[in-house]
């Protein structure tokens, strides 16, 4: 943990103002990214984490609002900025592609236009030169005869096509942050898979640190080097890649891991997660995965447990990696599929 | 695209057909024997005889409805029964004067409704917005030839800053065209605030900010440009109904239009003139309508690809 | 969100209830619901009790004369002012207000049972009928605004009657298009098939399935209509093509306003607020309903 951090995100909440109250959708959320590296955010739809990138940038929709915490990067707090400042990170420092690459480039106007605009905004580039770096930016993320493409509208370009035209533009003035929310969920697997072997090998090539927004496990696997798993607004759960495939510790990132394929080990059937994600209108009062938690007990249902770093310096947010645990002491989290059977 | 302008003007067809057979028959069923009516009522016999003989009123039905399709073709609507004079002598200068009114309204109109309809969508919910909506619902309920009698009473009147009549001068063209402009504004700024709110929550607004760029080039670049397609649709109609709806601002104002040629020509009973002046507001909001169809046609391609 | 659970709920639960009961439960349910639709319907209520009521509570004939009070302003015997009759202006908006109403209603409730019978018929049946109506119907949308009405007005004489026929005739077009259109997205529902291979009849299958599904969107359009028929009513007369003096039709009190104008200035006043009172109240009430009966609207 000796590299240079780019972003610190502490104690982030931020939430939405609908008529009197208040719908917390990130609640405390705190991460750190070293700099060319990737974290992974993962949750299921609604666990906050699109919420939490959106918050980065500022790009949440009308009634969203960043009640508190901090996001620094590079040493500025994107909180306190103007949006004068901001609108100069957005697209420059810092930059965002989206799950939807059908509806995410404007229909009215061409490749070129939509990638010129970011260069001549953040770069004053004119429209020669625009169109020329429009150029290579596509050819860079593997689009085939470019000098074509740029006159082309987007709807003559397929989704994965698309998604590479959202890519370059993002690219288009060297950001030192990328955050991909969902890039390839809208995708047909095999483009799914070439799109993140582009983002990895753009990675490796421009030094850039990556968010990946993702409820896929196996998206994670594929590129990322820290891990975040959230859910109800919180992080429940911070490792390296490698540790949270080995020794999941939170019994949701447990059953994340249960729901997906793995090729390692010899597992029989899928085992979905059982019930639904809370609504933030009703949170539990305790630990928010209590009422879908095989383990949960009385102490779980009633105070929610703190982010503590545990011996091996990953992050847990569990009531059985404390001293107050009052369930079952020989409790082995990773072995919950049996144990929720034998339930 | 090409084929579809094509089968746009096959369709064109039966509808024309159908709005001249209506039109024809307007002279058909009113009550009455048109040579009795030129000719006035204590005419011999034997000049009636001769005016139906020239008119054609004794050939079968079809005969004179095939006459009129041909003559009409060539604009030639035959001539007034109470001028004696060629129709399309005495319409055309009108036509243009209606024309004109409609082009300034609907330009009124568009540029009025779109401010207050984005306006309105970029602050929703705000006070302006809610007073822009409160505004153009009252345009939209409001009798137009009772706000064009109001609108003179103050500014000619009253106040006396604008002729109450008349049409030609830059004064006189201002209250037609707000009286008969106001209503189609209100239809304008709805329908440009509900287009603008649809494309605003779009995913390519949220790109369109990602990519730094300043609030005012997302909306007016980004946002409008894409908002403005359907409401293309509804400037299209609303320069029809205003043709139609000249009738009653000319006749507050007193403007010399077709919409008073209209009128006048209706009690006089000079139904050629009428049929003619009928037939031209039809025919030319069915063109305007086909240019409004091609052009939406063109303006969403790029959108309905997917 | 919410009041969408609530409605699957709802559809859940009245499974059971005839589809007519449904309809206009589900109708009550989202009028309630919506502010300005209510607020239209109070207005559209208090209007036609005035419109009913108010001609017996006024003692003055709207027709009597009475030269030495002639053109006068408002006073607190004559709340409107009188006209160059020296008739009391406040009681022929009263007397007004009912024709006026009443040609709105009448035109549109024809109008729209001519329309929807062709939009029915159009959308159920398909094929060559639908297109020979559909064609009908652009060459009857062919004439602008008030011109069809002018024009029919003109071959039949002015008169209430011929008022009514040409409204109710320009309002044909539009009310088939609608409900053709909701024809064939409910034709072509699954239930309906199943009713069919079951027997039913067809006039059996649109008046029990059908009708109750489209009765939404006609009941939004009428509303919308009466408002558009009531300016278009008022215009006619206003140009000497519909009512005839001495009727106190709030158009014509509008034409005797126009001829007063540099003497009186009140006379146009009061009846145009009226008429626009009258069109306000639909178009609020239909409005409130539209966006009350379109989900796509509700999410905003």
């Amino acid at each position: 943990m000796s590299q240079e951090t780019i972003l610190d995100i502490k104690d982030l909440r931020t939430s939405f103002l609908v008529e009197d109250f208040e719908v917390k959708a990130v609640d405390g959320v705190s991460f750190k990214l070293p700099k060319g590296k990737t974290i992974g955010i993962v949750g299921e739809s609604g666990s906050g984490k699109s919420i939490t990138a959106m918050s980065i940038l500022q790009l949440l929709d009308k009634p969203g609002k960043i009640m508190g915490g901090e996001i620094n990067f590079k040493g500025k707090d994107l909180t306190k900025l103007s949006e004068k400042e901001i609108q100069n990170i957005r697209g420059n420092e810092i930059s965002m592609i989206f799950q939807e690459p059908m509806t995410s480039l404007n229909p009215v106007y061409t490749i070129g236009q939509q990638i010129r605009e970011t260069l001549k905004v953040h770069q004053g580039l004119n429209k020669q030169n625009g169109t020329k770096k429009a150029i290579e930016l596509l050819s860079l993320v593997g689009i085939p005869s470019p000098e074509q493409r740029v006159k082309q509208y987007p709807h003559e370009l397929s989704g994965g096509m698309r998604q590479r035209v959202m890519i370059a533009m993002a690219l288009a003035c060297n950001p030192e942050l990328l955050i991909a929310d969902e890039p390839t969920t809208a995708l047909d697997v095999t483009i799914q898979a070439q799109i993140l072997e582009l983002i990895k090998d753009l990675q490796k090539d421009l030094g850039m640190s990556v968010i990946m927004i993702t409820h896929d496990m196996g998206v994670v696997a594929e590129t990322c080097d820290y891990v975040a798993v959230m859910y109800g607004g919180k992080v429940v759960e911070y490792q390296d890649v490698k540790s949270i495939f080995k020794s999941p510790k939170h019994p949701y990132t447990v059953g994340l891991l249960n729901s997906i394929p793995r090729h390692d080990t010899d597992v029989d059937e899928l085992e979905p997660i059982k019930g639904n994600v809370p609504s933030p209108k009703d949170m539990p009062v305790g630990c928010r995965f209590a009422p879908r938690c095989p383990f949960a007990t009385e102490l779980c249902e009633k105070e929610l447990p703190s982010l503590d770093t545990q011996a091996d310096g990953s992050e847990v947010r569990c009531w059985v990696y404390t001293d107050r645990w009052d369930g079952d002491p020989e409790v082995n989290v990773r072995e919950s599929k049996r144990t929720a059977e034998s339930e | 695209m090409f084929q579809f302008i094509v089968r746009r003007l096959i369709q064109l067809i039966p509808v024309l057909l159908g709005v001249s057979i209506i039109v024809f028959s307007l002279m058909h069923l009113t009550p009455g024997n048109p040579a009795q009516i030129i000719a006035g009522e204590n005419a011999p016999k034997e000049t009636i005889e001769q005016i139906e003989n020239r008119l054609g009123l004794n050939d079968p039905i079809p005969v004179q409805y095939f006459n009129f399709v041909k003559d009409a073709v060539m604009l030639d609507f035959g001539s007034s029964w109470r001028t004696s004079l060629p129709v399309s002598e005495e319409l055309w200068p009108k036509f243009w004067v209606t024309f004109e009114l409609a082009v300034y309204s609907t330009i009124f109109s568009v540029f009025l409704g779109l401010i207050a309809g984005i306006i309105s969508a970029v602050r929703q919910y705000s006070f302006a917005d809610v007073g822009i909506m409160l505004v153009a619902l009252f345009g939209l309920s409001m009798p137009n030839f009772w706000f064009g009698l109001m609108l003179m009473q103050w500014f000619s009147i009253k106040l006396g800053w604008l002729p109450p009549t008349g049409w030609g001068s830059p004064e006189q063209v201002i209250l037609p065209v707000i009286t008969l402009g106001t209503m189609g504004a209100a239809v304008v700024a709805r329908m440009t605030r509900s287009s603008m709110l649809d494309v605003i929550s779009q995913d390519y607004i949220r790109t369109a900010r990602a990519k730094g760029l300043k609030e005012r080039v997302v909306i007016y670049r980004h946002a409008l440009k894409n908002a403005l397609i359907p409401v293309v649709t509804v400037i299209g109609l609303q320069f029809g109904s205003l043709l139609a709806g000249a009738v009653l601002t000319e006749s507050v104002f007193a403007i010399n239009g077709m919409g008073k040629l209209i009128i006048d020509r209706i009690l006089a009973r000079d139904f050629p003139v009428v049929q003619a002046a009928v037939l031209v507001i039809a025919v030319v909001f069915v063109f305007v309508n086909l240019i409004v169809d091609i052009s939406y046609k063109f303006l969403n391609k790029r959108i309905n690809m997917d | 969100m919410n009041s969408n659970q609530i409605d699957q709920a709802n559809i859940k639960i009245k499974k059971a209830e005839s589809p007519w009961k449904r309809s206009l439960k589900d109708f009550y349910k989202k009028l309630v619901k919506n502010k300005s639709a209510l607020v239209g319907g109070y207005l559209i209520l208090i209007l036609i009790i005035i419109a009913i009521i108010g001609p017996y509570l006024t003692s003055i004939d709207p027709d009597h004369t009475e030269y030495s009070v002639k053109l006068q302003g408002p006073s607190g015997e004559h709340w409107f002012g009188t006209d160059h009759h020296g008739r009391d202006i406040f009681t022929r908006v009263i007397h007004g207000l009912g024709i006026t109403m009443f040609i709105g209603f009448t035109a549109t409730i024809l109008g729209s049972l001519a329309g929807v019978i062709i939009g029915i018929i159009s959308g159920y049946y398909g094929g060559k009928i639908d297109s020979v109506i559909m064609r009908l119907m652009d060459i009857l949308l062919a004439f602008p605004g008030i011109l069809l009405a002018l024009a029919l007005v003109s071959i039949l004489e002015p008169s209430r009657a011929n008022v009514i026929y040409a409204i109710s005739i320009f309002a044909i077009p539009t009310f088939a298009r609608i409900v053709r259109g909701s024809t064939l997205a409910t034709k072509n529902l699954e239930y309906i098939d199943a009713m069919k291979a079951l027997g039913a009849s067809d006039l059996r299958i649109i008046s029990k399935h059908i009708f109750p599904n489209i009765l939404s969107p006609i009941i939004v359009q009428m509303s919308l209509f009466i408002a558009n028929a009531v300016l278009t009513a008022s215009g006619l007369s206003f140009l000497g093509m519909g009512e005839q003096p001495p009727s106190p039709e709030l158009g014509a009190l509008l034409s005797d306003g126009r001829d007063f104008m540099w003497e009186a200035g009140h006379i146009a006043l009061f009846p145009g607020l009226v008429i626009m009172l009258i069109v306000l109240a639909f178009n609020v009430f239909g409005d409130g309903l539209r966006d009350a009966l379109d989900p796509k609207m509700n999410k905003k």
